[in-house]
Protein backbone atom coordinates (compact mmCIF):
# COMPACT_ATOMS: atom_id res chain seq x y z
CA UNK A 1 0.00 0.00 0.00
CA UNK A 2 1.25 3.44 -1.20
CA UNK A 3 0.80 5.66 2.26
CA UNK A 4 1.87 8.83 0.33
CA UNK A 5 -0.39 8.23 -2.42
CA UNK A 6 -3.48 7.94 -0.41
CA UNK A 7 -2.75 11.27 1.16
CA UNK A 8 -2.04 13.57 -1.92
CA UNK A 9 -5.43 11.33 -3.64
CA UNK A 10 -7.63 12.56 -0.79
CA UNK A 11 -5.92 15.62 -0.60
CA UNK A 12 -6.21 16.58 -4.40
CA UNK A 13 -10.16 15.39 -3.95
CA UNK A 14 -10.62 17.45 -0.95
CA UNK A 15 -8.98 20.80 -2.55
CA UNK A 16 -9.50 20.32 -6.41
CA UNK A 17 -7.19 19.52 -9.25
CA UNK A 18 -6.75 23.54 -10.19
CA UNK A 19 -3.21 24.91 -9.61
CA UNK A 20 -4.25 27.18 -7.32
CA UNK A 21 -4.65 24.49 -4.51
CA UNK A 22 -1.17 23.49 -4.96
CA UNK A 23 0.32 24.57 -1.62
CA UNK A 24 -2.90 23.92 0.68
CA UNK A 25 -2.04 20.29 -1.12
CA UNK A 26 1.94 20.57 0.03
CA UNK A 27 0.67 21.93 3.26
CA UNK A 28 -1.58 19.57 4.07
CA UNK A 29 1.16 16.69 3.20
CA UNK A 30 3.44 18.28 5.07
CA UNK A 31 1.32 18.69 8.34
CA UNK A 32 0.76 14.52 8.03
CA UNK A 33 4.35 13.45 7.29
CA UNK A 34 6.22 16.41 8.23
CA UNK A 35 8.09 16.99 5.27
CA UNK A 36 7.40 16.85 1.11
CA UNK A 37 9.83 14.44 -0.56
CA UNK A 38 10.93 14.15 -4.08
CA UNK A 39 8.27 11.07 -4.53
CA UNK A 40 5.30 13.24 -2.85
CA UNK A 41 6.00 16.34 -5.83
CA UNK A 42 6.33 13.51 -8.43
CA UNK A 43 2.93 11.77 -7.11
CA UNK A 44 0.72 15.51 -6.67
CA UNK A 45 2.13 16.47 -10.04
CA UNK A 46 0.92 13.58 -11.43
CA UNK A 47 -2.31 13.85 -9.51
CA UNK A 48 -2.74 17.30 -10.36
CA UNK A 49 -1.87 17.01 -13.68
CA UNK A 50 0.96 19.25 -13.50
CA UNK A 51 4.75 19.18 -14.67
CA UNK A 52 7.14 17.66 -11.27
CA UNK A 53 9.36 20.81 -12.17
CA UNK A 54 6.90 22.94 -10.92
CA UNK A 55 5.65 21.08 -7.85
CA UNK A 56 9.25 21.10 -6.90
CA UNK A 57 9.60 24.79 -7.97
CA UNK A 58 6.74 25.75 -5.17
CA UNK A 59 7.85 23.17 -3.29
CA UNK A 60 11.20 24.19 -2.66
CA UNK A 61 10.65 28.29 -1.98
CA UNK A 62 8.54 28.37 1.14
CA UNK A 63 10.48 28.23 4.22
CA UNK A 64 7.68 25.85 6.35
CA UNK A 65 7.42 23.90 3.79
CA UNK A 66 10.23 20.83 4.59
CA UNK A 67 11.41 19.18 1.92
CA UNK A 68 13.67 17.07 4.55
CA UNK A 69 12.24 14.41 7.05
CA UNK A 70 11.21 16.71 10.26
CA UNK A 71 10.60 15.29 13.83
CA UNK A 72 7.19 15.48 15.35
CA UNK A 73 7.81 19.88 16.81
CA UNK A 74 9.23 21.67 14.59
CA UNK A 75 11.18 24.64 16.59
CA UNK A 76 11.31 27.69 15.11
CA UNK A 77 13.15 30.42 16.71
CA UNK A 78 13.14 33.75 15.59
CA UNK A 79 16.48 35.18 14.64
CA UNK A 80 15.57 38.63 13.68
CA UNK A 81 16.56 41.89 15.14
CA UNK A 82 14.33 41.92 18.21
CA UNK A 83 14.71 38.52 18.98
CA UNK A 84 18.41 38.77 18.49
CA UNK A 85 19.26 41.78 20.43
CA UNK A 86 17.24 40.41 23.50
CA UNK A 87 19.17 36.79 23.60
CA UNK A 88 17.94 34.42 20.86
CA UNK A 89 21.70 33.09 21.05
CA UNK A 90 20.72 32.08 25.00
CA UNK A 91 17.98 30.62 23.70
CA UNK A 92 19.52 28.45 20.71
CA UNK A 93 21.98 27.05 23.62
CA UNK A 94 19.42 26.20 25.87
CA UNK A 95 17.64 24.67 23.20
CA UNK A 96 19.93 22.60 22.30
CA UNK A 97 21.46 21.95 25.44
CA UNK A 98 17.89 20.64 26.66
CA UNK A 99 17.40 18.65 23.42
CA UNK A 100 21.39 17.10 22.40
CA UNK A 101 21.05 18.66 19.29
CA UNK A 102 22.84 21.07 17.11
CA UNK A 103 20.74 24.04 15.17
CA UNK A 104 19.43 22.41 11.84
CA UNK A 105 19.19 18.83 13.23
CA UNK A 106 16.50 15.80 14.31
CA UNK A 107 16.54 14.50 17.82
CA UNK A 108 17.10 10.57 16.73
CA UNK A 109 13.63 9.79 18.27
CA UNK A 110 12.49 12.27 15.07
CA UNK A 111 10.51 14.24 17.49
CA UNK A 112 12.21 17.36 17.83
CA UNK A 113 13.76 19.14 14.75
CA UNK A 114 15.56 22.60 15.36
CA UNK A 115 15.66 25.56 13.03
CA UNK A 116 16.02 29.29 12.94
CA UNK A 117 13.44 31.33 11.59
CA UNK A 118 13.29 35.31 10.44
CA UNK A 119 10.79 37.58 12.47
CA UNK A 120 7.23 35.92 14.14
CA UNK A 121 5.80 39.32 14.88
CA UNK A 122 6.54 38.89 18.49
CA UNK A 123 8.96 41.50 18.57
CA UNK A 124 7.73 42.93 21.25
CA UNK A 125 8.01 39.78 23.14
CA UNK A 126 11.00 38.77 22.33
CA UNK A 127 12.84 36.45 22.21
CA UNK A 128 10.29 34.22 20.22
CA UNK A 129 9.88 30.79 18.90
CA UNK A 130 7.39 28.77 17.32
CA UNK A 131 6.54 24.65 18.19
CA UNK A 132 4.66 23.57 15.32
CA UNK A 133 1.46 26.16 15.36
CA UNK A 134 1.97 27.31 18.94
CA UNK A 135 3.92 30.63 19.81
CA UNK A 136 6.06 30.93 22.94
CA UNK A 137 6.97 34.42 23.96
CA UNK A 138 9.36 36.26 26.57
CA UNK A 139 11.43 33.07 26.82
CA UNK A 140 14.53 32.82 29.32
CA UNK A 141 16.59 29.40 29.59
CA UNK A 142 14.38 28.42 32.18
CA UNK A 143 11.10 28.81 30.26
CA UNK A 144 13.08 27.04 27.41
CA UNK A 145 13.99 23.87 29.43
CA UNK A 146 10.33 24.00 30.67
CA UNK A 147 8.61 24.14 27.98
CA UNK A 148 10.55 21.39 26.37
CA UNK A 149 9.82 18.70 28.96
CA UNK A 150 6.43 19.50 28.85
CA UNK A 151 6.81 18.59 24.81
CA UNK A 152 8.60 15.44 25.95
CA UNK A 153 5.90 13.77 27.88
CA UNK A 154 3.43 14.50 25.07
CA UNK A 155 2.38 11.75 22.95
CA UNK A 156 1.89 13.20 19.77
CA UNK A 157 -1.36 11.28 18.58
CA UNK A 158 -2.60 12.97 15.05
CA UNK A 159 0.76 12.29 13.31
CA UNK A 160 2.08 9.03 12.04
CA UNK A 161 3.49 6.42 13.89
CA UNK B 1 10.95 59.00 28.77
CA UNK B 2 7.11 58.52 29.23
CA UNK B 3 6.16 61.74 28.83
CA UNK B 4 2.51 60.76 27.34
CA UNK B 5 3.60 64.03 24.52
CA UNK B 6 1.56 61.65 21.97
CA UNK B 7 -1.77 61.47 21.90
CA UNK B 8 -3.50 57.73 22.50
CA UNK B 9 -5.71 57.15 19.75
CA UNK B 10 -8.62 54.85 20.48
CA UNK B 11 -10.10 53.79 17.22
CA UNK B 12 -8.70 50.37 15.68
CA UNK B 13 -9.21 48.22 19.00
CA UNK B 14 -12.39 50.04 20.16
CA UNK B 15 -14.92 47.22 20.39
CA UNK B 16 -18.22 48.11 18.38
CA UNK B 17 -20.72 45.58 19.51
CA UNK B 18 -22.50 45.84 16.39
CA UNK B 19 -21.06 45.38 12.99
CA UNK B 20 -24.09 44.41 11.31
CA UNK B 21 -25.51 48.01 12.05
CA UNK B 22 -22.77 49.27 10.29
CA UNK B 23 -22.57 47.14 7.05
CA UNK B 24 -26.75 47.36 7.05
CA UNK B 25 -26.21 51.40 7.11
CA UNK B 26 -23.50 51.11 4.43
CA UNK B 27 -25.61 48.82 2.09
CA UNK B 28 -28.15 51.32 1.74
CA UNK B 29 -25.57 53.88 0.39
CA UNK B 30 -24.85 53.94 -3.18
CA UNK B 31 -21.54 52.49 -4.38
CA UNK B 32 -20.02 55.93 -5.41
CA UNK B 33 -21.61 57.37 -2.29
CA UNK B 34 -19.23 55.15 -0.34
CA UNK B 35 -15.93 55.44 -2.72
CA UNK B 36 -16.20 59.06 -2.13
CA UNK B 37 -16.40 59.32 1.45
CA UNK B 38 -13.72 56.80 1.77
CA UNK B 39 -11.83 59.25 -0.86
CA UNK B 40 -13.05 62.17 1.30
CA UNK B 41 -11.15 60.67 4.42
CA UNK B 42 -7.57 60.63 2.28
CA UNK B 43 -7.15 57.29 3.68
CA UNK B 44 -4.20 55.68 2.84
CA UNK B 45 -2.52 52.23 2.81
CA UNK B 46 -1.28 51.48 6.09
CA UNK B 47 1.37 48.69 4.55
CA UNK B 48 3.44 50.91 4.20
CA UNK B 49 3.43 51.54 0.36
CA UNK B 50 0.09 54.37 1.06
CA UNK B 51 -1.46 54.09 -2.15
CA UNK B 52 -4.76 55.85 -1.60
CA UNK B 53 -7.30 53.48 -0.86
CA UNK B 54 -10.65 55.36 -2.06
CA UNK B 55 -9.07 55.48 -5.57
CA UNK B 56 -7.65 51.71 -5.66
CA UNK B 57 -11.38 50.59 -5.10
CA UNK B 58 -12.68 53.36 -7.73
CA UNK B 59 -10.23 51.87 -10.14
CA UNK B 60 -10.95 48.70 -9.69
CA UNK B 61 -14.74 49.08 -9.57
CA UNK B 62 -13.94 50.54 -13.11
CA UNK B 63 -12.49 47.61 -14.57
CA UNK B 64 -15.05 44.97 -16.44
CA UNK B 65 -14.80 41.24 -15.95
CA UNK B 66 -16.65 38.56 -15.01
CA UNK B 67 -15.08 37.80 -11.69
CA UNK B 68 -12.94 40.18 -9.31
CA UNK B 69 -11.42 39.64 -6.18
CA UNK B 70 -10.75 41.38 -2.68
CA UNK B 71 -7.73 40.18 -0.49
CA UNK B 72 -7.00 40.92 2.89
CA UNK B 73 -2.97 40.78 3.39
CA UNK B 74 -2.03 39.39 6.45
CA UNK B 75 1.13 38.54 5.40
CA UNK B 76 2.06 40.73 7.72
CA UNK B 77 6.45 40.08 7.47
CA UNK B 78 8.29 42.78 8.25
CA UNK B 79 10.73 42.74 10.95
CA UNK B 80 9.48 44.84 14.15
CA UNK B 81 5.78 44.68 12.97
CA UNK B 82 2.84 42.59 14.83
CA UNK B 83 -0.32 45.12 14.64
CA UNK B 84 -2.17 43.39 11.95
CA UNK B 85 -1.91 40.07 13.94
CA UNK B 86 -3.50 41.89 17.07
CA UNK B 87 -6.65 43.29 14.95
CA UNK B 88 -7.01 39.90 13.78
CA UNK B 89 -6.90 39.15 16.66
CA UNK B 90 -9.17 41.16 18.56
CA UNK B 91 -11.73 42.79 16.09
CA UNK B 92 -11.93 40.68 13.23
CA UNK B 93 -15.09 41.43 12.24
CA UNK B 94 -14.24 44.88 11.43
CA UNK B 95 -11.75 43.88 8.73
CA UNK B 96 -14.46 41.16 7.13
CA UNK B 97 -17.03 44.01 6.83
CA UNK B 98 -14.09 46.50 5.18
CA UNK B 99 -13.66 43.63 2.44
CA UNK B 100 -17.73 43.00 2.03
CA UNK B 101 -18.33 45.97 1.50
CA UNK B 102 -15.58 46.74 -1.03
CA UNK B 103 -16.60 43.31 -2.62
CA UNK B 104 -20.05 45.44 -3.33
CA UNK B 105 -18.35 48.11 -4.72
CA UNK B 106 -16.23 46.57 -6.53
CA UNK B 107 -18.58 43.63 -7.38
CA UNK B 108 -16.31 40.84 -6.03
CA UNK B 109 -18.46 38.07 -4.84
CA UNK B 110 -14.74 35.79 -3.11
CA UNK B 111 -12.61 37.57 -0.60
CA UNK B 112 -9.76 35.78 0.71
CA UNK B 113 -7.17 36.30 3.75
CA UNK B 114 -3.64 35.55 3.13
CA UNK B 115 -2.45 34.72 6.47
CA UNK B 116 1.46 33.72 7.21
CA UNK B 117 1.91 30.69 8.66
CA UNK B 118 3.72 32.16 11.38
CA UNK B 119 -0.07 32.91 12.16
CA UNK B 120 -1.96 29.76 11.68
CA UNK B 121 -2.63 29.70 15.27
CA UNK B 122 -5.51 31.85 14.80
CA UNK B 123 -6.72 29.93 11.98
CA UNK B 124 -9.46 28.17 14.19
CA UNK B 125 -10.87 31.85 15.86
CA UNK B 126 -10.51 33.67 12.48
CA UNK B 127 -12.41 31.01 10.87
CA UNK B 128 -15.35 30.92 13.43
CA UNK B 129 -15.50 34.93 13.02
CA UNK B 130 -16.15 34.23 9.83
CA UNK B 131 -19.06 31.42 10.00
CA UNK B 132 -20.87 34.45 12.46
CA UNK B 133 -19.71 36.94 9.51
CA UNK B 134 -20.99 34.99 6.38
CA UNK B 135 -24.03 34.46 8.74
CA UNK B 136 -24.62 38.66 8.78
CA UNK B 137 -23.97 38.49 4.87
CA UNK B 138 -26.85 36.32 4.06
CA UNK B 139 -29.44 38.09 6.80
CA UNK B 140 -28.81 40.81 4.89
CA UNK B 141 -28.52 39.47 1.23
CA UNK B 142 -24.74 40.42 0.40
CA UNK B 143 -23.63 37.40 -1.42
CA UNK B 144 -19.85 37.81 -0.08
CA UNK B 145 -17.34 34.94 0.75
CA UNK B 146 -14.64 34.66 2.63
CA UNK B 147 -11.56 32.36 3.06
CA UNK B 148 -8.18 32.27 4.28
CA UNK B 149 -5.61 31.08 2.17
CA UNK B 150 -2.45 29.76 4.23
CA UNK B 151 0.88 31.17 3.83
CA UNK B 152 4.01 29.31 4.18
CA UNK B 153 6.81 31.57 5.65
CA UNK B 154 8.19 33.45 2.80
CA UNK B 155 8.46 37.19 3.51
CA UNK B 156 8.44 38.52 -0.20
CA UNK B 157 4.62 36.96 -0.10
CA UNK B 158 3.89 40.35 1.55
CA UNK B 159 4.37 41.87 -1.94
CA UNK B 160 1.14 42.02 -3.44
CA UNK B 161 2.09 40.49 -6.83
CA UNK B 162 3.42 37.20 -5.52
CA UNK B 163 1.10 37.16 -2.85
CA UNK B 164 -1.27 36.37 -6.12
CA UNK B 165 1.52 34.27 -7.60
CA UNK B 166 1.75 32.18 -4.29
CA UNK B 167 -2.22 31.71 -4.49
CA UNK B 168 -2.38 30.62 -7.53
CA UNK B 169 0.16 27.60 -6.76
CA UNK B 170 3.85 28.71 -7.40
CA UNK B 171 6.54 30.18 -6.38
CA UNK B 172 5.88 33.32 -4.80
CA UNK B 173 8.01 35.72 -7.12
CA UNK B 174 7.12 39.29 -7.63
CA UNK B 175 5.39 40.20 -11.51
CA UNK B 176 5.76 43.24 -13.44
CA UNK B 177 4.01 45.90 -13.14
CA UNK B 178 2.22 47.34 -14.43
CA UNK B 179 -0.49 46.08 -15.04
CA UNK B 180 -1.06 46.57 -11.51
CA UNK B 181 -3.90 44.55 -9.40
CA UNK B 182 -6.74 46.43 -10.07
CA UNK B 183 -6.76 45.40 -13.80
CA UNK B 184 -4.61 42.30 -13.45
CA UNK B 185 -4.45 40.46 -9.75
CA UNK B 186 -5.43 37.03 -8.58
CA UNK B 187 -6.08 34.49 -11.55
CA UNK B 188 -5.51 37.69 -13.74
CA UNK B 189 -8.71 38.90 -12.56
CA UNK B 190 -8.97 43.03 -10.77
CA UNK B 191 -8.39 43.00 -7.04
CA UNK B 192 -7.86 45.34 -4.47
CA UNK B 193 -5.70 43.86 -1.99
CA UNK B 194 -5.38 45.88 1.21
CA UNK B 195 -3.31 45.28 4.50
CA UNK B 196 -5.48 44.32 7.60
CA UNK B 197 -5.23 47.86 8.96
CA UNK B 198 -6.57 49.50 6.27
CA UNK B 199 -9.82 47.48 6.23
CA UNK B 200 -10.11 47.73 9.36
CA UNK B 201 -9.87 51.66 9.14
CA UNK B 202 -12.27 51.24 6.60
CA UNK B 203 -14.55 50.28 9.08
CA UNK B 204 -14.29 53.61 11.18
CA UNK B 205 -14.68 55.42 8.27
CA UNK B 206 -18.24 54.00 7.07
CA UNK B 207 -19.12 53.89 10.65
CA UNK B 208 -17.92 57.56 12.04
CA UNK B 209 -17.19 59.33 8.39
CA UNK B 210 -14.46 60.38 6.47
CA UNK B 211 -14.87 63.69 8.99
CA UNK B 212 -13.81 61.98 12.37
CA UNK B 213 -10.71 59.98 10.55
CA UNK B 214 -9.36 63.52 8.80
CA UNK B 215 -9.45 65.13 12.32
CA UNK B 216 -6.37 63.29 13.01
CA UNK B 217 -3.14 63.63 11.91
CA UNK B 218 -2.12 66.24 9.27
CA UNK B 219 -1.81 67.34 5.33
CA UNK B 220 -1.36 64.49 3.42
CA UNK B 221 -0.70 61.80 6.25
CA UNK B 222 -4.44 61.82 7.37
CA UNK B 223 -5.55 59.54 10.24
CA UNK B 224 -4.09 57.39 13.09
CA UNK B 225 -1.88 54.46 12.74
CA UNK B 226 -1.01 51.76 14.73
CA UNK B 227 2.30 51.58 15.55
CA UNK B 228 4.50 48.11 16.38
CA UNK B 229 6.80 49.17 18.90
CA UNK B 230 9.80 47.50 19.98
CA UNK B 231 13.81 47.08 20.79
CA UNK B 232 15.20 49.03 23.91
CA UNK B 233 11.98 50.15 25.18
CA UNK B 234 10.39 49.95 28.92
CA UNK B 235 7.32 49.71 27.07
CA UNK B 236 6.80 47.75 23.88
CA UNK B 237 3.54 47.08 22.50
CA UNK B 238 1.21 48.27 19.77
CA UNK B 239 0.33 51.76 20.37
CA UNK B 240 -2.56 53.50 17.69
CA UNK B 241 -1.19 57.30 17.62
CA UNK B 242 -2.09 60.53 14.99
CA UNK B 243 0.39 60.40 11.87
CA UNK B 244 2.40 63.64 11.85
CA UNK B 245 4.48 63.21 15.04
CA UNK B 246 8.13 63.68 15.10
CA UNK B 247 10.59 60.70 16.02
CA UNK B 248 11.82 63.30 18.98
CA UNK B 249 8.06 63.28 20.49
CA UNK B 250 8.34 59.58 19.72
CA UNK B 251 11.29 59.01 20.92
CA UNK B 252 10.39 61.32 24.15
CA UNK B 253 7.52 59.17 24.95
CA UNK B 254 8.78 55.69 24.19
CA UNK B 255 12.48 55.67 24.79
CA UNK B 256 14.27 54.47 27.31
CA UNK B 257 16.18 57.51 27.72
CA UNK B 258 19.33 56.77 25.91
CA UNK B 259 17.64 56.20 22.46
CA UNK B 260 20.66 56.34 19.89
CA UNK B 261 18.58 55.43 17.04
CA UNK B 262 15.28 54.45 15.17
CA UNK B 263 14.29 52.12 12.75
CA UNK B 264 11.47 53.63 11.09
CA UNK B 265 9.58 51.19 8.87
CA UNK B 266 11.34 47.72 9.79
CA UNK B 267 14.35 46.22 7.57
CA UNK B 268 13.16 47.97 4.67
CA UNK B 269 12.59 51.32 6.26
CA UNK B 270 15.18 53.94 7.07
CA UNK B 271 17.55 54.70 10.18
CA UNK B 272 17.16 57.48 12.01
CA UNK B 273 20.32 59.00 13.78
CA UNK B 274 19.89 60.73 17.25
CA UNK B 275 21.17 64.49 15.61
CA UNK B 276 18.03 64.12 13.04
CA UNK B 277 15.15 63.07 15.47
CA UNK B 278 13.80 66.32 15.70
CA UNK B 279 13.46 67.22 12.00
CA UNK B 280 12.40 63.90 10.89
CA UNK B 281 8.28 62.97 11.14
CA UNK B 282 6.42 60.26 10.38
CA UNK B 283 4.14 59.95 7.48
CA UNK B 284 3.36 59.96 3.93
CA UNK B 285 6.31 62.06 1.67
CA UNK B 286 3.66 64.88 0.92
CA UNK B 287 3.89 68.71 1.76
CA UNK B 288 5.31 68.22 5.28
CA UNK B 289 8.28 70.45 6.15
CA UNK B 290 11.87 68.62 6.83
CA UNK B 291 12.24 64.41 6.61
CA UNK B 292 9.32 62.34 6.43
CA UNK B 293 9.15 58.97 6.68
CA UNK B 294 6.33 56.57 5.69
CA UNK B 295 5.70 53.03 7.70
CA UNK B 296 3.63 50.25 7.80
CA UNK B 297 3.95 50.53 11.79
CA UNK B 298 7.22 49.15 12.85
CA UNK B 299 9.09 51.33 14.96
CA UNK B 300 12.37 49.85 16.66
CA UNK B 301 14.29 51.69 19.40
CA UNK B 302 17.86 51.45 19.97
CA UNK B 303 20.26 52.10 22.74
CA UNK B 304 24.00 53.46 22.96
CA UNK B 305 24.92 50.28 23.77
CA UNK B 306 23.65 48.16 20.53
CA UNK B 307 26.27 48.46 17.52
CA UNK B 308 24.77 49.23 14.51
CA UNK B 309 27.24 46.77 12.67
CA UNK B 310 25.68 43.61 14.12
CA UNK B 311 22.20 45.78 13.27
CA UNK B 312 22.98 46.71 9.51
CA UNK B 313 24.27 42.29 9.40
CA UNK B 314 20.88 41.27 10.60
CA UNK B 315 19.35 42.63 8.40
CA UNK B 316 21.11 41.85 5.17
CA UNK B 317 20.67 38.35 6.68
CA UNK B 318 17.27 38.73 6.36
CA UNK B 319 17.20 40.01 2.97
CA UNK B 320 19.67 37.56 1.82
CA UNK B 321 17.47 34.84 2.84
CA UNK B 322 14.14 36.25 1.74
CA UNK B 323 15.19 37.63 -1.73
CA UNK B 324 13.47 35.03 -3.93
CA UNK B 325 16.22 35.01 -6.31
CA UNK B 326 14.45 36.04 -9.27
CA UNK B 327 16.33 39.28 -10.18
CA UNK B 328 20.18 39.58 -10.55
CA UNK B 329 20.45 42.69 -8.67
CA UNK B 330 18.30 41.70 -5.66
CA UNK B 331 19.72 38.14 -5.48
CA UNK B 332 23.27 38.94 -5.74
CA UNK B 333 23.14 42.49 -4.16
CA UNK B 334 22.67 41.54 -1.12
CA UNK B 335 24.89 38.56 -0.69
CA UNK B 336 27.57 41.08 -1.99
CA UNK B 337 26.46 43.56 0.62
CA UNK B 338 26.92 41.36 3.40
CA UNK B 339 30.02 39.97 2.18
CA UNK B 340 31.08 43.48 1.70
CA UNK B 341 30.31 44.97 4.84
CA UNK B 342 32.12 41.85 6.92
CA UNK B 343 35.27 42.28 4.42
CA UNK B 344 35.62 45.93 5.97
CA UNK B 345 34.41 45.22 8.98
CA UNK B 346 37.78 42.20 9.08
CA UNK B 347 39.83 45.38 7.42
CA UNK B 348 40.18 43.00 3.83
CA UNK B 349 38.30 45.79 2.39
CA UNK B 350 39.42 49.21 2.88
CA UNK B 351 37.17 51.87 4.06
CA UNK B 352 36.47 53.64 0.76
CA UNK B 353 34.81 50.48 -0.41
CA UNK B 354 31.94 51.72 1.30
CA UNK B 355 31.36 53.65 -1.21
CA UNK B 356 31.39 50.47 -3.50
CA UNK B 357 28.41 49.16 -1.37
CA UNK B 358 26.34 51.96 -1.19
CA UNK B 359 27.26 52.54 -5.41
CA UNK B 360 25.70 49.14 -5.63
CA UNK B 361 22.35 49.64 -3.22
CA UNK B 362 21.62 52.65 -5.68
CA UNK B 363 21.34 50.33 -8.56
CA UNK B 364 19.34 47.45 -6.71
CA UNK B 365 17.26 50.88 -5.97
CA UNK B 366 17.17 51.33 -9.75
CA UNK B 367 16.90 47.82 -11.23
CA UNK B 368 15.50 45.42 -8.64
CA UNK B 369 11.98 44.15 -9.67
CA UNK B 370 10.32 44.85 -6.41
CA UNK B 371 9.98 46.35 -3.53
CA UNK B 372 12.31 44.21 -1.61
CA UNK B 373 15.29 44.66 -3.87
CA UNK B 374 14.65 48.07 -4.19
CA UNK B 375 14.26 49.16 -0.37
CA UNK B 376 17.57 47.48 0.73
CA UNK B 377 19.01 50.87 0.27
CA UNK B 378 16.89 52.60 2.98
CA UNK B 379 18.35 50.86 5.73
CA UNK B 380 21.34 50.11 4.17
CA UNK B 381 22.68 54.14 3.15
CA UNK B 382 20.90 55.57 6.63
CA UNK B 383 22.73 53.04 8.79
CA UNK B 384 26.23 53.58 6.60
CA UNK B 385 26.11 57.15 6.55
CA UNK B 386 25.15 57.99 9.88
CA UNK B 387 27.22 55.21 11.49
CA UNK B 388 30.12 54.92 8.83
CA UNK B 389 32.67 54.12 11.66
CA UNK B 390 30.88 52.06 13.70
CA UNK B 391 30.99 50.12 10.17
CA UNK B 392 34.94 50.34 10.03
CA UNK B 393 36.00 49.69 13.46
Amino acid sequence: MDVIKDRVKSLVKEHGKARENLLPILQGLAEQERFVSEYAMQVIAEEMGLSTADVYGTSTFYSFLDTRPRGKYIIRVCKTITCYMKGKNQILLALEEALKIKLGETTPDKKFTLLETNCLGWCHKAPAMLINDDVHTDLTVEKVHQIISEYKQLTYTTLKD
Amino acid sequence: MGKNILKRIDLIFKDEADCKSVLKKSLQKTNDELINELIASGLKGRGGAGFPTGLKWKLTSEQKADSKYVICNADEGEPGTFKDREILTQVPYKVLTGMALCGRIIGAKQGFIYLRGEYKYLLKDLNVEIENFQAICQELKLNFKVDVFMGYGAYICGEESALFESMEGKRGEPRNKPPYPSEHGYLGKPTVINNVETLAHTFTIFQYGAGKFKDLGVQDSYGSKLFSISGDTPIPGIYELELGMTVEDFVNDFGDGDTKAVQVGGASGFCVPRKKFRETRIGYQGKLTGISLPTGGSMMLFNSSRSMYNLLSNYLEFFTEESCGQCTPCRVGTQQLIEGIRAVKRGDKNAAYLEKLLALTETMKGTAKCGLGQSVANSFQSIVENFREEMIF
